[in-house]
């Protein structure tokens, strides 16, 4: 602390040398102040006329060079997503006389629908950079842009831009696993990068497309010119070129994403196909599509309505948003659990009467066979699907180690590397139990699971990624969808991979593969019918789902139902057996056992990429699929 | 508090006996140590700020409310600070300027780097400080406090320590870099020096010392300080580079003649040719909008501050009061020049934004938090003087 002395005598000297420094600084503070406002005076007075003539004549402006948005292409150089040359019409506010008037004359003039002006409106009512151009409207006709050039001198501030729009060639087929450019909206304008967006209309709303974002855009350019007070460009000042955004090469297979379109025949369902050396989705594909260049150009409401409102969901990526009990195709992965906690080995067997009762509990777990499979052991519990055997190995494993084990194989958290948007779906396990619903996990439950029913819910990726994980004998690869960002490869070593799976005894992967051979190639296999004619080994398992829990003893009968409420099929599957090309997982909503529908569209897929002279017929598998809906067999 | 203290008088008289009824009611500005004259210019050219925002943020509703907030936040920070007794400012002073130089010394050895230059301290999701902005009040203050022990006029002595208390924040502010906040946390600071009555034989040997610096100085300096200076001394020389504010705000001001072009109107400032003008350059939109009338309006309004201020200094009781309240003032004059000095093309762009009017939070906190001081100044002298 400071002592302050406080002499009398000492403060009057003191207060009378401040007096004179605060008076010798009032006059130099007024001084300055002359002399800034004698530097006024000759700006804004002797000097004004030449100012207001440099500021009428020379008004120097900042244009935007947006870049050119990078293109799409398929594994094979197939262009999924270009540019398509277009007109758009721009508005630069603050060089508008009068905006309703203006857009007044513009309605007339080029017929636009009122939604056009509504939508600017709202988007013009955001915060926005001064003398920025507004987009209006985009994709103008030859005849549009004829009227507006005869009526230019009405319409200041209006202008017709040249710049490329999105379009893609094969929309429907693509438009869940590209997704689509849109309109930017005033949230997406707060959070972007102003300079790097000058100009720039479009971004990447879903998908792909989304993701790579960063990558597709590039960097705006700008140029600075001068222009009059009409705002009419005299002379460009200065320029800096837009760098084009990355093209992007995905690892899907436009062929092979083709026919899985075709395949699902527009019924509500998913195919995912994935390389499991790789990890590169081949397809990946959700129905039904939609027409995403719609969303491009700004879809009307209409339009809009109508896909929403739609029983089937069109807009929805089932793909890797749908969650689907996923049914006894998980049952090749709890026989691995089963192996390698010790709880079964490959030869144990069980006795199946039909049904599977828990110790001291009158309940009886059925199995779809109501009569049993009588002595199964793992690899025919597998071809027939037998249900009890996996209810006394999911009871011997307990829900602990069944979700530990599960999860490995990346059930119930997304696991592919670039799909924006994939849900997580769901394992079950105690503690999610006891967050979910505050109840403990009843024994019933870990049967349930371990038939792939219960709250156990998966996507079709993560099931075609587990399955791609299984074919390649634990080695676990990362799902993703783009090769090559420009030239450079996206790299093998993701970040977020799992650990390897590795079993004490390699020789039971080959067990478990034999076990899912026999499900097409065995007497007893419940896609035997699939099978007939396989020119290569293929493994597989299939699946049903159940919409609603049957009741104690009631019966399954899919006439009695409405459609909607039949069980979903689905399939996994991979081949060839003894090196794995291709993974595939097949979802079809409400088309009844998975042993037929589901495992028809699973080869076909199989086919099409192994069999490279003798491709499939879709004409063919539908007309299978009709043969074998006659004779609806088990799970 | 006992009543019988002493009312309206610099020489510390009683006008009034001490428990009169009409005294006590008359204190209310008082009881809330605030100055109404003071705080309602402050308050008129806030207010005329956030008009002359709106129309440099290009119409931004947003962003004034934004700058509402943060006049709102500084002005609690200002009745807050108002509520100390000067001798607390005296006793802490020590303790603020010992913090600042840490801080200051902890920002050149891990601070944040923005924009090329090291001037903030972050602590992640709590807080970014700039400690430099506050050195501007905790530098004068601890020259005041000291010279508050001397003998003043101050002996050669006193003056040298005065300079290292000075240097030290000054250089390492300086070698952030960030040149204008390290020249006027000396002017602050030189302030307190020069009113407590440097000899004018001393003044005119460190202005001759300082002159003779300028070399070296030149010589330290950064490439883009450089480019400042030379673009000033002849802006057409980069017309699309550092020149263009210069050419671009002389040209805003001039444009709008006596009258200007109006509210909303200035078509040279709705422009984007000025990358900052609603903050170092929003004075060039006034000069724009509202013309020679509107520029003159603005400067009687801080003429009429910076009087009110002086003269509140000029009545404090004592030495360090004096010195502090003296310095606040006229350091806030300082910005005012500089800036309007700058944009107007008669000084380099340094980057001093425009007091209470433009865009931005940190300063008008800083300068709110001086006006503080000075108010508790004023209001607490006759509790002091007994």
């Amino acid at each position: 602390m400071l002592k302050r002395p406080n002499t009398l005598k000492n403060s009057e000297q003191e207060l009378r040398i401040f007096r004179v420094r605060a008076l010798i600084a009032i006059l130099v503070v007024l001084l300055l102040a002359c002399l800034l406002t004698s530097r006024l005076v000759y700006l804004q007075i002797v000097q004004h006329d030449l100012y207001s003539t440099r500021s009428e004549n020379n008004r120097v402006r900042v244009e935007p060079l947006p870049p050119n948005r990078g293109l799409i292409y398929d594994r094979n150089g197939v262009l999924l997503a270009e540019n398509r040359p277009t007109y758009n019409l721009t508005l630069v506010r603050e060089r508008v006389d009068n905006l309703d008037e203006t857009l007044a004359l513009l309605v007339d003039l080029l017929e636009l629908p009122e939604e056009e002006i509504e939508a600017f409106n709202v988007r013009s009512r955001q915060r926005q950079r001064p003398y920025q151009p507004a987009l209006l409207t985009s994709d103008l006709s030859e005849e549009q842009i004829a009227r507006l050039a005869v009526n230019r001198h009405r319409l200041p501030g209006v202008e017709v831009e040249a710049q490329p729009l999105r379009f893609y060639p094969n929309a429907e087929i693509m438009a869940h696993a590209l997704g689509y450019v849109g309109r930017i909206n005033a949230e997406e304008m707060e959070t972007l990068d102003a300079g790097r967006y000058a100009g720039t209309h479009f971004i990447g709303k879903t998908g792909i497309e989304r993701f790579y974002e960063e990558e597709l855009h590039g960097q705006a350019g700008l140029r600075k010119v001068e222009t009059n007070a009409r705002g009419r460009v005299l002379r460009e000042l200065g320029r800096t070129d837009p760098v084009p955004g990355e093209n992007l090469t995905l690892t899907l297979d436009k062929s092979l994403q083709m026919l899985a379109y075709e395949l699902l025949d527009g019924r509500r369902g998913s195919i995912v196909a994935i390389a499991p050396a790789t990890g590169e989705i081949l397809a990946m594909v959700s129905t039904p599509g939609f027409d995403s260049n719609q969303f491009v150009t700004g879809i009307d409401v209409a339009s809009y309505r109508a896909l929403q409102e739609d029983l089937d969901l069109p807009l929805f990526n089932r793909a890797i948003r749908g969650h689907y009990p996923p049914g006894s195709t998980i049952k090749p992965f709890l026989a691995l659990a089963g192996l390698s906690e010790g709880v079964i080995t490959p030869d144990s067997t069980i006795n199946d009467p039909g049904y599977y009762q828990l110790p001291n509990d009158t309940r009886r777990y059925r199995n779809w066979l109501r009569w049993g499979h009588g002595r199964v052991d793992l690899e025919r519990a597998l071809a027939v699907s037998n249900n009890t055997y996996f209810y006394t190995l999911a009871h011997d494993l307990g829900i602990d180690s069944l979700h530990d084990r599960m999860s490995n194989f990346g059930f119930g958290q997304r696991v592919a590397y670039d799909v924006q948007g994939e849900s997580g779906a769901l394992m079950p396990s105690r503690d999610w139990k006891r967050g979910r619903f505050n109840q403990p996990w009843y024994p019933g439950e870990t049967l349930s699971v371990g038939i792939g029913q219960g709250y156990w819910q998966v996507t079709p990726l993560q099931l075609a990624s587990a399955t791609a994980t299984l074919a390649n004998r634990g080695h676990w690869v990362r799902p993703r969808l783009a090769r090559k960002i420009g030239d450079t490869p996206v790299p093998q070593d993701l970040p977020g991979t799992l650990d390897d799976i590795t079993l004490a005894n390699d020789s039971w992967w080959d067990r478990v593969f034999s076990g899912m051979e026999k499900v097409l190639s065995g007497s007893e296999g419940t896609a035997r019918r699939t099978g007939v004619g396989l020119e290569y080994r293929m493994g597989g398992k299939s699946g049903t789902a159940q919409v609603f829990s049957l009741g104690q003893d009631q019966r399954y009968n899919a006439d009695e139902l409405a459609e909607r409420l039949r069980d979903h099929a689905l399939f996994v599957g991979f081949a060839p057996l003894d090196d794995p090309q291709i993974a595939v997982s097949v979802i079809v909503e409400n088309a009844g056992g998975g042993s037929t529908h589901a495992a028809h569209l699973a080869r076909a897929m199989t086919d099409a990429w192994l069999l490279e002279d003798d491709a499939p017929d879709v004409e063919e598998v539908r007309e299978a699929l009709a043969d074998d809906n006659a004779n609806v067999e088990g799970n | 508090m006992p009543w019988h203290f002493i009312t309206r008088s610099m020489r510390g008289y009683p006008v009034r006996p001490p428990d009169s009824g009409i005294s006590r009611r008359k204190s209310i500005w008082e009881r809330i140590h605030l100055d109404p004259w003071l705080l309602g210019l402050l308050l008129v050219l806030m207010g005329g700020g956030l008009v002359v925002l709106y129309s440099a943020s290009g119409q931004s509703i947003d962003s004034v409310i934004a700058q509402g907030v943060r006049f709102c936040l500084a002005l609690t920070v200002m009745v807050i600070i108002a509520q100390f007794s000067p001798s607390t400012f005296l006793r802490w002073a020590p303790l603020g300027y010992g913090v600042g130089v840490a801080m200051l010394l902890a920002v050149d050895l891990v601070g944040d780097v923005g924009m090329g230059a090291k001037r903030w301290l972050e602590i992640p999701g709590v807080i970014r400080f700039q400690p430099s902005e506050m050195m501007k009040l905790a530098a004068p203050l601890m020259v005041a406090a000291y010279l508050n022990r001397c003998e003043l006029p101050p002996r050669l002595r006193d003056i040298i320590v005065c300079g290292v208390i000075i240097g030290v924040p000054v250089v390492l502010t300086a070698i952030q870099p960030d040149l204008g906040t390290s020249l006027l946390v000396a002017s602050a600071a030189l302030i307190v020096v020069l009113l407590a009555g440097l000899s004018w034989r001393l003044i005119g040997f460190i202005t001759a010392l300082g002159a003779a610096g300028v070399p070296v100085l030149w010589a330290n300096m950064h490439n883009y300080q450089r480019q400042r200076v030379l673009t000033f001394l002849n802006p057409e020389s980069d017309p699309l580079g550092s020149g263009w504010n210069i050419i671009q705000s002389t040209t805003a001001i001039g444009s709008g003649g006596v009258w200007g072009k109006g509210w909303l109107q200035g078509t040279q400032s709705q422009l984007e040719f000025l990358p900052e003008r609603h903050t170092d350059f929003i004075i060039a939109v006034l000069g724009e909008e509202f013309g020679l009338v509107g520029m003159l309006v603005l400067l009687c309004l801080y003429l009429l501050i910076v009087s009110r201020g002086l003269w509140m200094a000029t009545s404090a009781q004592d030495t360090f009061g004096r010195l502090v309240a003296g310095s606040i003032i006229l350091t806030f004059f300082i910005y005012v020049f500089v800036n309007m000095g700058m944009v107007s093309g008669i000084l380099p762009v340094v980057g001093v934004p425009l007091p209470l009017v433009s865009y931005g939070g940190t300063s008008s906190v800083t300068l709110l938090a001086g006006f503080g001081i000075l108010m508790s100044i004023h209001a607490h002298r006759r509790l002091l003087s007994r």
